[in-house]
């Protein structure tokens, strides 16, 4: 029984753990998207077509013409055109807490060691921090934002990209894009730990973006931030709707790391699971041997007037405890190895950037470890409380006696 | 010997009991009727295999006859529920068998006190008195706290008889008491059961192969063959 007691609190405590870490990557990784991309982007606008309306079961009457219910029936014209209406239009969604318009535009950049293709965000960076992690992303001791601000030739270049021109704050580098040439300087070195943004990524005044790319109006995208971020998929369809624009949610654009993440998740709970399923079939290996070995006690706790319910009860107690204590076991267990392992010095780059282990203190991955266990351990006791509850004490006894 | 029949707290009429199955099946008990009565010591006897315990076991409802009726405190329960027997059983019936059957893992004091926590008439405090007072009567006052296993046999079924008293039944079944002990634990534990009942008012019913017991019991029932027969 204290075999199964300790599968019991393993079982418990390592679930907890493994779900807290995949859980912990996850919730770093959506951290990490919503701020760098954002919560929801606008781009391209939806081209009225009659093969597009039609799709949206309309009549060719393109007042009454609203949003193709089929994605794919959908033309666009690339870009947002008139940004600051929808700035003003987005603004009046509740759950929206920041807007940025984006310029964006391929350019070569050419430092004085070599030049590499890299991509210009010109933002507006008031508008900009309230939408990105962009402030939290800048380099300690590699430039500061103010400098930027204050600097309308200032640039904010990814670390990768940095590293690979040899740049650093205060050096010039020529930007190319088409026939313009143009010298900025690096005010700050950002890293989001995400390599495809810190490779290519410069952000740029978003007055010297339209500059440089000639791009004089409109936008490339607008970025919004949400309040909250669960009702992205809903905000971005009511989006679509209003405005008339392509909206992806965080959810949709990272669907498949996210996918990816939920199959870890279900993968290490059913690793996990087949501890604590071991540990309950060992109990009930144990109560059924208790059963077997008991069968005269049995007999006689029935002869004394102990009931059938009263015999299944002891033998479902003995499940309960094993339970109660292996569930105080498990999450005190738990609790400790995940506070431990978030001690772990483990640097990551590449879809995020950390120094250490990440894990996410969630109360539901207590309950899930209790209710698997629960089911496993009831299960266990159950079926050796019926049985016990079935014997005959005149048969015990006549047996016993002969 | 009193002829009363409000003095009669067991009887049974025409019970047959059949054990095994297919070409195995043997017919124990053949139309066995039997009364037991208040502050009276009944003793069965006859050869191993005649029906005795078997009697027993349906007298105290832990076994159901294929035929038959059984009444206990003139209330029928051959035909009753398991549950109204289970609860018939803890009011009215204390068993002492062959072996003392005691949990080892409970000390004295616990063993007396099972059948009255099943009882649920008293309360913890008065339990433990009564388990005391009983264990004092069987001579074992001074080993109330030890665990069935630090006792001796004869020690051990001095505990089953108190035990069997502990809920105050109006029938006490004995299954061979005295089977496993030596000549001077058998008189002391018979003498007890038999002193005991009396002074309770209680009906004992033991089956024994022990010609000196059922010699000093006030009425003996001979067996043969799952039927009674004359002595």
């Amino acid at each position: 029984m204290l075999m199964s007691l300790a599968g019991i609190i393993f079982g418990i405590g390592f679930f907890i753990v493994t779900q807290a870490q995949t859980s912990g990557f996850e919730q770093f990784f959506i951290r990490t998207i919503l701020g760098t991309n954002g919560a929801i982007r606008i781009e391209d606008k939806f081209q009225d077509t009659i093969f597009a309306m039609a799709a949206a079961g309309h009549n060719a009457d393109a007042s009454k013409f609203e949003v193709a219910a089929d994605r794919s029936a959908r033309k666009y014209i690339e870009g947002v055109e008139d940004p600051e209406r929808i700035t003003d239009a987005l603004h009046k969604f509740r759950n929206v807490s920041g807007v940025s318009t984006v310029v964006e535009g391929s350019v070569i950049a050419d430092s004085s060691f070599k030049n590499d293709s890299a991509k210009v965000y010109g933002i507006n960076l008031a508008d900009h921090l309230a939408v990105s992690d962009l402030a939290a992303q800048i380099v300690r001791g590699a430039g500061s934002l103010e400098d930027f601000r204050s600097s309308p030739q200032g640039l904010l270049i990814g670390r990768v990209l940095a590293d690979r021109l040899q740049l650093g704050p205060g050096d010039s580098v020529l930007l190319q894009a088409g026939t313009e040439q143009r010298r900025y300087r690096v005010s700050a070195l950002y890293e989001t730990g995400v390599s495809d943004i810190d490779r290519v990524r410069i952000f740029m005044h978003l007055g010297e973006a339209r500059s440089l790319l000639k791009k004089t109006s409109g936008a490339s995208f607008i970025q919004v931030a949400l309040f909250d971020r669960d009702r992205a998929p809903m905000d971005a369809l009511q989006m679509e709707s209003v405005l008339r624009h392509g909206a992806k949610s965080w959810q949709e654009r990272e669907k498949s790391w996210l996918e990816a993440f939920r199959a870890l998740q279900i993968s290490a709970a059913i690793t996990v699971s087949t501890i604590i399923l071991i540990s309950g079939l060992g109990m009930f290996n144990t109560l059924a041997m208790i059963v077997i070995e008991k069968t005269k006690e049995i007999a006689i706790l029935r002869s004394m007037g102990y009931t059938r319910s009263d015999i299944a009860r002891i033998f479902i107690w003995l499940g309960a405890i094993v339970l109660f204590f292996g569930t105080i076991g498990g999450w005190a267990l738990g609790a400790g190895v995940t506070y431990g392992v978030s001690m772990v010095k483990l640097p990551i780059r590449g879809i995020f950037r950390t120094d250490t282990f990440q894990v996410y203190w969630s109360i539901w991955h207590y309950v899930v470890a209790t209710i698997s266990a629960a089911v496993v351990v009831m299960t266990a006791a159950i079926i050796p409380a019926r049985r016990a509850a079935r014997l005959e004490p005149g048969d015990i006894i006549r047996g016993t006696s002969q | 010997m009193a002829t009363n029949t409000n003095s009669i707290v067991l009887r049974c009429e025409n019970l047959h009991r059949y054990l095994g199955e297919g070409e195995g099946r043997v017919h124990v008990l053949r139309g066995v009727s039997f009364e037991a009565r208040r502050g009276q010591v009944t003793a069965i006897v006859g050869p191993s295999g005649c029906g005795k315990s078997t009697l027993l076991y349906l007298l105290g409802l832990l076994d159901q006859p294929n035929d038959g009726s059984i009444w206990i405190s003139e209330q029928l329960m051959s035909n009753s529920s398991d549950l109204d027997r289970t609860a018939a059983r803890c009011e009215h019936i204390g068993f002492v068998f062959q072996f003392h059957f005691l949990m080892q893992e409970f000390s004295a004091l616990d063993n007396v006190m099972m059948p009255m926590r099943k009882l649920g008439r008293l309360d913890e405090g008065q339990m433990a008195d009564r388990a005391r007072m009983l264990l004092g009567e069987v001579g074992l006052g001074d080993k109330t706290h030890r665990l069935a296993t630090q006792l001796s046999g004869g020690e051990q079924q001095r505990v089953a008889v108190a035990r069997a008293l502990a809920n105050q039944p109006s029938i006490i079944l004995a299954d061979e008491p005295t089977g496993n002990l030596d000549v001077k634990n058998s008189a002391l534990v018979f003498d007890l059961l038999t002193k005991l009942a009396k002074e309770n008012g209680q009906a004992v019913v033991l089956v024994t192969h022990n010609p000196d017991i059922a010699e000093r019991c006030d009425e003996t029932k001979p067996m043969r063959d799952g039927e009674f027969v004359r002595k």
